[in-house]
């Protein structure tokens, strides 16, 4: 069994048995990271280039540690005080990085599409972690695992995509996933921020929480990004917050528990209210947990495979 | 096609030579209080589980059961055509201080227990590791020797042991076979 590509690019067009290899064997290192010595050797000898073009702090973290954790050597680069600042090219950066013998590359850009250019240009393994408003591949696995982990299946499942699907990553990569697995996909959010033509991916397009909040199993509220201007949208946070906040009174009106889920980091009491965000039903500390088993996989797969 | 050069083992001298590792692995031990038993994925994982239950009929009570995936620690994982499937190691229990008996289907090269003696000390720091084994073909490349052995083979390198377990093949057996065999089993 290996993965029928060399890099992870993006959950559009993987094949379901790659989705399905991925989790099984972060189930293997879910175990690992139980364990009171949480690091495996199969990445001795392995150098990977972590390249952030944009900030993060969890993915980043994730990815370093599931690095650490199979013995990897990793560089870390972000574009902040880098060449970058002195105009050098993404390609001049990237073979610059490689001429080291670096055996992978992860890559966070803010354009769309970066990863898939570099994946061309050099020789090394290429991973996503977020290239613009087009795919964050490995945060939709680790919420495919933790749905999994917590239901036992995701076929049959239905989980709606709550928010800002306009300019999320996220919300595009987990439509993919979700839909390759079998489950019910929805998106709930101000027309504003539903992309055009998003019903042709097979996803119903809600516009009102209390209409899907009977029927679902799952609601992953996504992050209003101040940060890329998202305010224009819609004309205030409380306004948003009344009418796409996810709160105790309006998840009451369901018949059954629904599983709460967020990509992070959470505006409190903008998207999710606290108490939800911190109630029975929220995954959320879980999903940062798989994260890290979640990308052990991926680049175990993707380092031993080629 | 002439594969098969000799049965080895057919299913009743299977069993006598599963009590008898039980009971030396309880001789030696001088009882099951201290020991727990460790099976290597995949047919050291159901040798494992008879080993237990023989224990557990002589003694009334079975020592903990786990079972060690020694993927992560193989030592050519990078470069093999085909990617080894994990299948997760399953150790609910603390083996610091405890008397460990690893066991496994056969022992050649010796590789498969250097890796699994690296996934067990990143797990505890057990009183004593101790190994036992259906088949001791020979041809060893590291410096590692059994403690309890079912059954010594001479065999030359070319040729391959087939052991066959009830709960994976359908069958007990183990089976010496020509080089030229290609029949599903673990080849070793």
């Amino acid at each position: 069994m290996k993965l029928k590509s060399r890099h992870l690019l993006g959950l559009r067009g993987m094949p379901p048995e790659d989705i399905r290899l991925i989790l099984d064997t972060a189930g293997s290192f879910r175990e690992v990271l139980d364990r009171p010595i949480k690091k495996v050797p199969p990445l001795q000898g392995k150098t990977i280039a972590n390249m952030f073009f944009e900030n993060s702090t969890r993915t980043r973290l994730s990815f370093e540690l599931a690095e650490r954790r199979l013995s990897a050597d990793v560089l870390g680069f972000q574009s902040g005080g880098s060449s970058v600042s002195k105009g050098e090219s993404l390609k001049d950066t990237a073979r610059n990085i490689e001429a080291m013998k670096v055996d992978m590359v992860v890559m966070r850009h803010w354009a769309s599409g970066a990863p898939h250019y570099l994946s061309g240009v050099i020789e090394a393994a290429v991973i996503n972690a977020g290239d613009g408003a087009h795919e964050h591949p490995t945060q939709a696995l680790l919420d495919l695992f933790t749905i999994q982990e917590k239901f036992k299946k995701v076929e049959g499942l239905h989980i709606c995509l709550v928010g800002d699907i306009l300019h999320s990553r996220v919300a595009r990569s987990n439509i993919y996933g979700l839909k390759s697995l079998g489950a019910k996909v929805s998106v709930c959010g101000p027309a504003t921020m539903i992309p055009r033509g998003l019903e042709q991916l097979g996803v119903d397009v809600y516009h009102h929480l209390d209409d899907v909040i009977p029927s679902v199993d799952v609601l992953n509220v996504l992050r209003i990004q101040l940060e890329r201007d998202a305010g224009r949208f819609f004309p205030s946070l409380r306004e948003y917050h009344q009418t796409y906040g996810v709160t105790l009174r309006r998840l009451s009106r369901a018949e059954r528990p629904v599983t709460i889920m967020h990509p992070g980091p959470i505006n409190r009491d903008v998207e999710l209210s606290a108490d939800v965000a911190d109630g029975e039903h929220s995954v959320i500390l879980r999903q940062v947990l798989n994260g890290v088993a979640v990308r052990m996989a991926v680049l175990y797969l993707l380092a031993t495979g080629n | 096609m002439r594969a098969l050069k000799g049965t080895i083992m057919d299913e009743q001298s299977m069993d006598r030579t599963v009590t008898r590792l039980a009971h030396e692995i309880l001789e030696h031990n001088k009882g099951a209080s201290n020991i727990v038993i460790v099976g290597i994925r995949t047919r050291g994982e159901f040798l494992a589980r008879r080993i237990v239950e023989k224990i557990r009929k002589v003694e009334g009570v079975a020592p903990d059961l786990g079972f060690l995936d020694i993927t992560l620690y193989r030592d050519d994982l990078h470069g093999k055509l085909e990617q080894p499937e994990m299948k997760g190691t399953d150790i609910l229990f603390d083996i610091s201080g405890k008397d460990l008996v690893i066991v496994d289907d056969v022992l050649y090269t010796g590789r498969t227990i250097r890796a699994a003696l690296d996934g067990l000390v990143a797990l505890g720091r057990p009183h004593s590791i101790q190994l036992a084994v259906l088949v001791d073909r020979g041809h060893r490349q590291l410096p590692i020797k059994a403690d309890y052995v079912g059954k010594n083979v001479a065999t030359a390198a070319s040729e391959s042991i087939r052991v066959h377990l009830n709960e994976v093949d359908g069958e007990d057996s183990v089976l010496l076979m020509h080089p030229d065999s290609d029949e599903r089993g673990s080849a070793q």
